[in-house]
């Protein structure tokens, strides 16, 4: 059995790790908020935004538009969205094995495929693993519409280019606090748009565009993959501080049980060693008074 | 035809206004254009400039960024990159700007790929800093 000594600095120890996450767990509490709050700003943009391409895509004729075009798909990039920090429980290890798992099916049917990482714990599980061309590391703490635009505009020109064929953006979708589900989604080329969906009448009005409607397209289809990129952005980094929230929360009341148990033992361990002195000293008394 | 118009601002990072007004200008890509109540359903582009709106005869003043207008029925919506008030405008941060965006332009031909958007920056910068000028 440890001596006493050892198990009282051991509860010191688990005690100071308890503060730790406690701590951990309030920081990513707030960021939480904050992060919560921005999506909340972004929703009514992103919800105005698509009612207006939705009625433009119904009523231009031909949605022809390079981003739309679709190849036989060869060459695949993957945008693999990761936070930047650990310990935020299995946020991080879920989305990099539904990753592992998308470019193991790609590539067992031949296709090529590349990475492009954003974040840091995703960046390095891969370095060595896959062929990563290109990665955006240590920008989620503080973030804008300009880190969705750069990163968007990026995959743009290539696949305009005509340098791979499809892309996937893998991130995990914010449900709540606790859940996380990481989710594949193809964003080149672009799914048709506002084809299926029915739109009220009310919303059918002629417009008078200025410039002409193809040109609107054009410059619409491109703010859809920024408007895309960046809600993907704002789930990330909501479901990375809610998820580490969760963890730091279970693993203070980890702490708390095994103080209670240290506890416990050192107050046996406390007792043993009063009993085994007193034993000592009425065998002592008891030898004198014999003697 | 309604009555009443209403406008809305909105940015990726919030709604920076909603409410009634009487008039609005914004500068759309193809010029500025003027929006009273009853208006045609237009969509157009807006481009970097001053955007204002006039309720109960009083004028507001916006430094605008990039984005989009569309007018339906009474209601007018923007959705821009950024939106600042005149008087929320930091103009120091501003002149900063301007500085780096001409220092950097300086030394950039137009075939370079940075060129653009250092333009682009240095747009931003001197309409923002004409916006608070005007109105400081």
């Amino acid at each position: 059995m440890a001596s006493l000594k050892d198990i009282k600095r051991k509860v010191g120890a688990v005690a100071k790790t308890k503060q730790i996450t406690r701590a951990m767990n309030m920081v990513a509490a707030s960021k939480f908020k904050s992060a919560q709050l921005k999506m909340e700003n972004f929703r009514p943009y992103a919800g105005k935004f698509m009612d207006v391409l939705n009625s433009v895509a119904l009523r231009v004729e031909s949605m022809t538009h390079p981003l739309l075009t679709v190849r036989d798909p060869k060459k695949i990039r993957v945008i693999c969205m990761t936070s930047d920090r650990g310990l935020c429980g299995g946020f991080n290890t879920n989305l990099i094995k539904a990753t592992e798992r998308f470019i193991r099916e790609k590539g067992k049917e031949g296709k090529e495929i590349a990475l492009i990482s954003v974040g840091r714990k995703g960046r390095d599980y891969f370095r060595k693993k896959v062929n990563v061309i290109a990665q955006k590391v240590d920008l989620l703490s503080k973030f804008d519409m300009t880190l969705a635009v750069s990163i968007a505009d990026e995959v743009i020109t290539p696949f305009i280019k005509e340098e791979y064929d499809e892309l996937y953006l893998i991130y995990n979708q914010f449900v709540n606090v606790s859940v996380q589900k990481p989710t594949v989604v193809r964003l080149f080329p672009l799914p048709s748009i506002g084809q299926d969906t029915e739109v009220e009448s009310d919303k059918r009005l002629d417009y008078v565009y200025e410039p002409s409607d193809e040109v609107l397209l054009h410059k619409l289809l491109p703010m859809y993959v920024h408007v895309l990129v960046f809600r993907a952005l704002l789930e990330t980094s909501a479901g990375e501080n809610g998820a580490r929230m969760a963890s730091m929360d279970n693993a203070t009341s980890n702490c708390e049980e095994l103080i209670s148990t240290l506890t416990l033992k050192m107050n046996k361990a406390r007792q043993a060693a009063i009993t085994a002195e007193l034993m000592d000293i009425v065998g002592g008394t008891e030898a004198l008074s014999k003697g | 035809m309604s009555d009443e118009l209403i406008l809305e601002v909105v940015t990726p990072e919030k709604m920076v206004f909603s409410g009634k007004v009487d008039e609005v200008t914004i500068p759309g890509t193809e010029g500025d254009f003027g929006v009273l109540r009853g208006h045609e359903p237009f969509l157009t582009f807006v481009d970097i400039g001053e955007l204002y709106y006039l309720a109960s005869g009083k004028k507001t003043y916006y430094a605008v960024n990039t984005g989009y207008a569309e007018v339906t029925g009474g209601k007018v919506t923007v959705l821009i990159e950024t939106a600042e008030r005149a008087d929320a405008i930091d103009k120091d941060r501003a002149n900063k700007a301007k500085e780096k965006a001409t220092a950097s332009l300086s030394q950039l031909t137009k075939e370079h790929d940075e060129y653009e958007k250092m333009h682009l920056a240095l747009t931003r910068a001197i309409n923002r800093i004409s916006i608070a000028d005007k109105f400081s």
